[in-house]
C-alpha cells in the first residue's frame, strides 16, 4: 500500500499534549502520584496514630495464650491455647460450615431447580415460591429467624423433640456418635480394596461395551464389589463402627454427637438461601440445552432417564458449573454472618474476640481478608482452568 | 341455570378442567405422588399458619401480657407499639417530621425518575443525584444556620437508616463502578492493574470484613482530629463494596458494545471521553439495567450487615425491640422477623419485577 505509507510518513507528529501515548503516560503518572501520595499520608497517619495509642502493629500476640473459650472446635482448644490456635479453630469452623453448607445447598438447589421445570403445575409453583421468597429476604434475617425464632424457641432438654435416637431441643441437636469399633482398620482396608476393584470393573466394562456393543451391568456389580469385602471384614473382625447414644442426664444430654444451635441455624440458613440461587442456575442450565437434543435422544430410543443422564445433563452442566462455583464462593463468604449468632467462625473468633482482646487491628484485619481472598482466588483460578479446558474441547 | 341446562352443556368444559388436572397434576405416578405430598403439606401447615398469623394473633394490647398467654399467636400489637422506633430509631420524636419530609421528597424524586415519558428527565436526575443528597443531609443531620437543630448520627436508626445506607450505596456505587469498569478496560497498564486489583480484592472478601476494616482502620488512616463519624465508616465500606460489584456489571455491558460503535465514534473525531459519554456508556448501561437493579437488590439486603459495626438499621431495631422486657415473650421473635421479612420482601420483590420488566422491554427493543 504505497499511498497509505506515504500519508502516514507525511502526517506531522502531534504535539505532546495531543499525543495519546504521552497523554496515557501523563495520566498514569498522575494516578501513581495521587494514589501513592494518599497511601503515604494514610500510612504515616496510621503509624503515628497507632504509636500514640499503643496499638500493636505486628504478630507478637500470635503465640500468647488467648484466655477465652470457644463453644465448638474441631481441634483441641482451651483458654490456655494461643491466639494462633484460636485462628486455626475459627478457620476450620468456617471451612466446616462451608463444606456442609455447599453439599446441602447443592442438593436442595438441584431438587428445587428441577422441580421448577417439572410438568407438574403444583411442583413448579412450589419451587417458584421457594425461590422468590428466599432470595428476596436478607440472609441475616433468615439466620436470625432460624436461630432466635426456631431453634432457641424449642423446648428444653427434658421436653426434647425426638425422632428415633435423635433429639432436638434448645441446647442443640443430639444424635448417636459413630465411634471406631474393633473392625475399623480391617473395614478401611476392605473399603480401599473394594473401591479399587470396582474402579477396575468400570474400566473393564467400558472396554467390553466398546468391543461388543453390549453394556454389562456396571452399577450393580460395582456396588457388590464394594459391599462384599466390607461384609467379610465385618464378619471376621467385628463391626467397624459402634454408636454411642446421647442420654438425658439431669438437665442436659451427655455422650453422643452434639450440634450446637448456632451451627444448625447457620447451616440451615446458608444452605436454604444459597439453594434458591442454585435452583435458578440449574433451571437456566437445563433450559439452555436446545430442545432438539432431547428430541434426538428420544428418536435414538433412549429412555427418559438415559437421555437426562447422557444427553441433557452433560450439556447443562457446562452452563451450570461456572455460576455454581461463584455461588459456592458466596456461601463461603456469607458464612461470616456467623458473627451475628455467635457461631465461632473465623470472623467471630479472630476479627471479633481476638481483635477486641489484642487491639492489633491491622494484622488481624489483613490476615482475615487474606484468608478469604486466597480461597476466592484459588477457586477462580481453578474455574478459569476448567473453562479453558471446556473451550479447548469444544462447547 | 337449571340442572337440565347444565346436563346439556358440552362435556368438553368439564373435560377441560379434568384434562388440565390430568396433564399438570397427575401425569404419571411420580407426578401424582408429588401433587399429593404438596397438597398434604399445605393442608397440614395452612390452618396452623392462618391461626397463628391472623385468628389467634393479638392485634391490640398495651404490653406483652396478652401475647404471653398460652395459645396466643403472632403479637401484632408489638409491631404497632414499636412502629415509631422501627421507622425512626432513637431520632428525637419532635424532629421526626424532618425524616418524613426527606423520605417523601426521595420517593417523589425516584418516581419522577422512573416514570417513563415524564417531563424534564435531565432535571429530575440532577435533582435526585445532586440537590437531594445535600437537602437530605441538611434535613436529617441539621443545619444550624437554617434553624435546624443538629441530630447526631448516633440517634439515627430504623427503616430510614436502612434506606439511607442503601441510597448512599446506590448513588456512589454507580459512578465509581463505571470508573472502575472503564479503568479495567483501559489500555494504560497501571490504571488497569489498579482497577483489577481493587475489584478482585473487594469481591474476594465478605462484606463484614470490609465493614470491620472501615470501622477499625479508617480512624487510624486519618489524623486524629478528623476521626470519621461512626455512621460514615460503614457507609464508606458499603459504597466501596458495592462499587466493585457494579464495576463487573458495567464491564459486561461495555463488552457487549460492538466494536463498530467505537470505530464509528473515532471516525467522527470524538475524543475518548466524549466517545464514552455519548456513544458507549449510554448503550452499555441500558443493556445492563436489569443486572444493575439486581445488584441494588443485593445491596439492599446487605444493608442489614451494618449492624455488625453498631449501626441501628431496621432489622437491628427489631432485634433490640424484641428484648424489651415489657414485650418479651415466646412469640415476639417470630412476629418481629415475619414483619421484617414482609418489609424486605416487598422492596426486593418490587425491584426484581421492575428489572424483569426492563429486561422484557429491552428484549423487545432489540428484536425490532
Amino acid at each position: 500500500m504505497p499511498s497509505g505509507s506515504a500519508v502516514s510518513a507525511q502526517a506531522p507528529r502531534p504535539r505532546p499534549w495531543r499525543d495519546p501515548r504521552w497523554r496515557g503516560l501523563a495520566a498514569q503518572a498522575l494516578l501513581v502520584v495521587v494514589v501513592g501520595g494518599l497511601l503515604f499520608l494514610a500510612f504515616t497517619a496510621a503509624r503515628d496514630n497507632m504509636r500514640a495509642r499503643g496499638i500493636p502493629v505486628d504478630f507478637g500476640f500470635w503465640p500468647q495464650p488467648s484466655g477465652f473459650e470457644v463453644s465448638q472446635s474441631l481441634i483441641s482448644y482451651s483458654a490456655a491455647s494461643s491466639y494462633g490456635r484460636a485462628f486455626t479453630v475459627g478457620l476450620l469452623n468456617t471451612l466446616l460450615v462451608a463444606a456442609i453448607g455447599i453439599a446441602l445447598a447443592s442438593v436442595i438447589g438441584f431438587v428445587i431447580g428441577l422441580m421448577r421445570l417439572s410438568s407438574n403445575w403444583l411442583a413448579s409453583r412450589f419451587a417458584g415460591a421457594y425461590v422468590e421468597t428466599l432470595r428476596n429476604l436478607p440472609l441475616l434475617l433468615q439466620l436470625l429467624f432460624w436461630y432466635n425464632a426456631v431453634l432457641k424457641a424449642l423446648p428444653g432438654p427434658r421436653q426434647s423433640l425426638q425422632a428415633g435416637p435423635v433429639y432436638l431441643n434448645n441446647r442443640g441437636l443430639f444424635a448417636p456418635e459413630p465411634l471406631a469399633g474393633a473392625g475399623a482398620d480391617a473395614a478401611l482396608i476392605a473399603l480401599a480394596a473394594g473401591l479399587s476393584l470396582a474402579f477396575v470393573w468400570v474400566f473393564v466394562a467400558r472396554g467390553m461395551q466398546a468391543r461388543t456393543g453390549r453394556r454389562p451391568p456396571v452399577v450393580l456389580v460395582a456396588l457388590g464389589l464394594v459391599a462384599a469385602p466390607l461384609l467379610v471384614a465385618a464378619l471376621m473382625f467385628g463391626a467397624p463402627l459402634h454408636f454411642q447414644p446421647a442420654q438425658l442426664k439431669g438437665f442436659n444430654f451427655v455422650g453422643g454427637l452434639r450440634l450446637t444451635p448456632e451451627f444448625v441455624a447457620l447451616v440451615i440458613g446458608l444452605s436454604t438461601y444459597t439453594a434458591s440461587f442454585i435452583a435458578e442456575i440449574v433451571r437456566a442450565g437445563v433450559l439452555a440445552v436446545p430442545k432438539g437434543q432431547r428430541e434426538a435422544a428420544e428418536a435414538l430410543g433412549l429412555s427418559h432417564a438415559q437421555s437426562l443422564r447422557l444427553v441433557i445433563a452433560p450439556q447443562a452442566m457446562r452452563v451450570i458449573i461456572p455460576p455454581l462455583t461463584s455461588q459456592y464462593l458466596n456461601l463461603t463468604k456469607n458464612s461470616s454472618l456467623a458473627v451475628f449468632i455467635s457461631f465461632p467462625d473465623l470472623v467471630q473468633v479472630f476479627m471479633g474476640t481476638v481483635l477486641n482482646q489484642t487491639g492489633a487491628a491491622v494484622p488481624i484485619v489483613a490476615t482475615t481478608m487474606a484468608v478469604y481472598l486466597v480461597i476466592s482466588l484459588a477457586v477462580s483460578f481453578a474455574m478459569n482452568a476448567y473453562n479453558r479446558r471446556l473451550a479447548r474441547h469444544g462447547g | 341455570m337449571s340442572d337440565a341446562r347444565l346436563a346439556e352443556l358440552p362435556p368438553q368444559a368439564r373435560r377441560g378442567a379434568l384434562g388440565w388436572a390430568r396433564a399438570h397434576l397427575f401425569g404419571g405416578w411420580a407426578s401424582s405422588l408429588t401433587t399429593l405430598c404438596l397438597v398434604g403439606l399445605v393442608v397440614w401447615l395452612a390452618p396452623g399458619l392462618l391461626r397463628y398469623l391472623i385468628i389467634d394473633a393479638v392485634w391490640s394490647a398495651a404490653d406483652g401480657g396478652a401475647c404471653r398467654a398460652a395459645g396466643a399467636g403472632a403479637c401484632w400489637a408489638f409491631i404497632g407499639a414499636k412502629w415509631p422506633f422501627f421507622v425512626y430509631g432513637p431520632y428525637p420524636p419532635e424532629l421526626r417530621w424532618r425524616v418524613d419530609l426527606t423520605m417523601a421528597l426521595g420517593a417523589a424524586l425516584v418516581a419522577w425518575n422512573l416514570w417513563r415519558g415524564a417531563p424534564r428527565k435531565g432535571l429530575a436526575a440532577l435533582a435526585l443525584l445532586v440537590a437531594y443528597p445535600i437537602a437530605g443531609f441538611a434535613l436529617l443531620y441539621g443545619a444550624p444556620f437554617l434553624g435546624l437543630a443538629i441530630v447526631p448520627t448516633a440517634q439515627w436508626g430504623g427503616v430510614f437508616l436502612s434506606l439511607l445506607v442503601a441510597a448512599v450505596g446506590i448513588v456512589f456505587s454507580l459512578p465509581l463502578g463505571v470508573l472502575l469498569a472503564l479503568g479495567r478496560r483501559s489500555k494504560l497498564p497501571i490504571v488497569r492493574m489498579a482497577s483489577v486489583g481493587f475489584i478482585e480484592i473487594v469481591r474476594g472478601v465478605p462484606l463484614i470484613t470490609v465493614l470491620f476494616m472501615a470501622n477499625v482502620m479508617l480512624p487510624l488512616f486519618v489524623p486524629e482530629q478528623w476521626s470519621p463519624d461512626r455512621l460514615l465508616r460503614p457507609l464508606v465500606g458499603v459504597a466501596l463494596f458495592a462499587s466493585a460489584y457494579m464495576a463487573e456489571v458495567v464491564r459486561a455491558g461495555l463488552q457487549a458494545i460492538p466494536k463498530g460503535q467505537i470505530e464509528g465514534a473515532q471516525a467522527l473525531g470524538l475524543s475518548p471521553w466524549r466517545m464514552q459519554r455519548h456513544v458507549v456508556l449510554p448503550q452499555a448501561l441500558a443493556l445492563v439495567i436489569p443486572n444493575i437493579v439486581n445488584t441494588f437488590i443485593g445491596l439492599f439486603k446487605d444493608t442489614t450487615l451494618v449492624a455488625a459495626v453498631g449501626a441501628l438499621d431496621f432489622l437491628r431495631a427489631i432485634d433490640v425491640a424484641r428484648l424489651d422486657p415489657a414485650w418479651a415473650g415466646p412469640t415476639i421473635a417470630t412476629t418481629g422477623y415475619v414483619f421484617a421479612g414482609l418489609f424486605y420482601f416487598v422492596f426486593c420483590f418490587a425491584m426484581s419485577r421492575y428489572s424483569l420488566g426492563v429486561e422484557r422491554r429491552l428484549a423487545r427493543a432489540s428484536a425490532r
